[in-house]
């Protein structure tokens, strides 16, 4: 059922009737736009939305409510001035699999990796790791059976309709379809993560 | 400077303080002490930071043995009730005491209870990472669990005072209050959940996980999948096998598996050991 979900004593979960909605609830809740939250954490279909404290919750109840009717879904546009270019070696160790699932061969697969601008959707799974949403619909594959006990650092991958890149060495079940030299994770940086929420990103192929 | 050196860590001894708030969104879990209370009742005896932000050693089942050096440190122990001695002499509990020069403390295992606390007057210095010593054990951030040999130079005194001692009431629950969570509607009872369950040894600071009779999905609900959504500390996740997991600090930033509850008061989780009985129950 979705709407207002509570979550504890100072927090809740939206869950918005249109997935639609996400982006433009999101960017409302990150600028301010129900006083006394302290913290948004976007997901696939839901945003954490934590208070300061259970009394500024059930003060701002009403206006999250509010604005989650009124929020427009909108399909967000890619913004040049807010994307990142990440240079990719399409040589991973799935590549050949995803190409057999999608139909679409391999240079298709990096055809169409490339072509369609993703959009950071969340972050999540270890830090710097981002959600990209919004490439080409074909390139839909599940997750591998089996994880990997360890997947390289810079691997890039697909699972369900999400692509991502692994900011360090870790266990991992998401198709390998390259590799990327970008520093994801940088401690000393603000934000620390390359790829932050509402970032954009555009693969481009090299050898 | 004064230092403290790790003669001997025990079982699992950890610097943390208040950990990571606000950094979800970026996959960094909260992590910081897990029991807050004993945490912040440790730092105000020895006038530390009020808002945590120097850190102390999160002992887990006792049997860590440090030594002063380079000049006396001002400590005070807190949380779970560990026997200690100082040069073989009982050491105090919940309230301040000096270390001189060479002096070893040496924490015994306590009775009941899992985790206490040594805070030092001036914070233990390490490395901070994302503004915090706190050693996160799932995303492995801030400095790795204590080892012998390691030495830790002790911060400068800070302005604060140490609060007069108290009375430190021992927290030992047994029964836990659950508030509602988003999703309950995939239990097939929710009203299952409250009932008296054992903590598994399988428990940590990512979560402590409950051993029992496995509660059901609503059938609708088997064999399909929730997309990943946020989780919060003290979240009761119940995965397909039917045993519950409460999320401790260090827990995923999101997970897979429906939260049924969140725990109202998380802090109580830190001082359950395996094998406890504990007894949830539904507030709203």
């Amino acid at each position: 059922m979705p709407g207002l979900l509570p979550c504890g004593p100072d927090a809740i979960l939206v869950e918005p009737a249109d997935v639609a909605q996400l982006p433009a609830l999101t960017d409302a809740l990150a600028g301010g736009a129900v006083a006394g939250v302290t913290e948004v954490v976007p997901a696939a279909r839901t945003v954490l939305v934590r208070f300061g404290s259970p009394s500024a919750l059930t003060a701002g109840r009403a206006a999250l409510d509010h604005l989650l009717a009124t929020v427009p879904a909108v399909v967000p546009v890619p913004d040049p001035g807010r994307t990142v270019t990440i240079a990719v070696t399409y040589d991973g160790p799935d590549l050949a699999e995803v190409a057999e699932l999608t139909g679409l061969g391999v240079d298709g697969v990096v055809a169409a990796h490339t072509a369609a601008p993703w959009r950071v959707a969340f972050g999540g799974f270890a830090p710097g790791f981002a959600y990209l949403t919004g490439g080409d619909p074909r390139l839909q594959v599940p997750r591998r059976a089996e994880p990997r006990p360890s997947v390289p650092a810079g691997s890039v991958g697909l699972a369900g309709e999400f692509s991502g890149i692994y900011p360090r060495s870790s266990p991992g079940g998401w198709q390998l379809i390259g590799r990327t030299e970008a520093a994801l994770w940088e401690p000393t940086r603000e934000p620390p993560a390359l790829l932050s929420p509402g970032r954009w990103v555009r693969f481009e192929a090299v050898p | 400077m004064s230092a403290l050196e790790v003669i001997r860590p025990g079982p699992l001894a950890l610097l943390q303080d208040a950990g990571r708030p606000g950094l979800a969104a970026l996959g960094i879990t909260g992590s910081g002490a897990f029991d807050r209370k004993a945490f912040r009742a440790g730092a105000a005896l020895v006038g530390n930071d009020p808002a945590g932000r120097d850190a102390a050693i999160e002992i887990t089942l006792g049997g860590l043995v440090v030594r002063a050096s380079g000049g006396p440190v001002q400590v005070a122990l807190t949380g779970a009730p560990v026997p200690a001695t100082v040069g073989g002499l009982a050491a105090p509990f919940g309230r301040a005491f000096a270390l001189a020069e060479g002096d070893e403390l040496a924490l015994e295992l306590p009775p009941r209870g899992v985790r206490s606390y040594l805070s030092v007057r001036g914070g233990l210095l390490a490395e901070p990472e994302f503004g915090s010593r706190s050693r996160d054990l799932l995303a492995q951030l801030g400095p790795p669990p204590l080892k012998a040999g390691d030495v830790m130079a002790v911060g400068l005194a800070p302005a604060w005072q140490p609060a007069a001692d108290g009375t430190l009431e021992p927290d030992f629950p047994a029964v836990l209050e659950v508030l509602p969570g988003p999703r309950p509607d995939w239990l097939a009872e929710p009203a299952a959940l409250a009932r008296t369950w054992e903590v598994s040894p399988q428990s940590d600071r990512v979560g402590v996980r409950l051993l029992g009779e496995a509660l059901a999905w609503a059938a609708a609900r088997i064999g399909t999948e929730l997309p990943s959504e946020p989780v919060v500390r003290g979240g009761v996740q119940v995965p397909p096998g039917g045993l519950p997991v409460l999320f401790g600090p260090d827990h995923p930033t999101t997970g897979g598996y429906p939260v049924v509850g969140v725990i109202a008061d998380s802090d109580r989780l830190a001082q359950l050991r395996p094998g406890d009985p504990i007894t949830l129950r539904w507030v709203r």
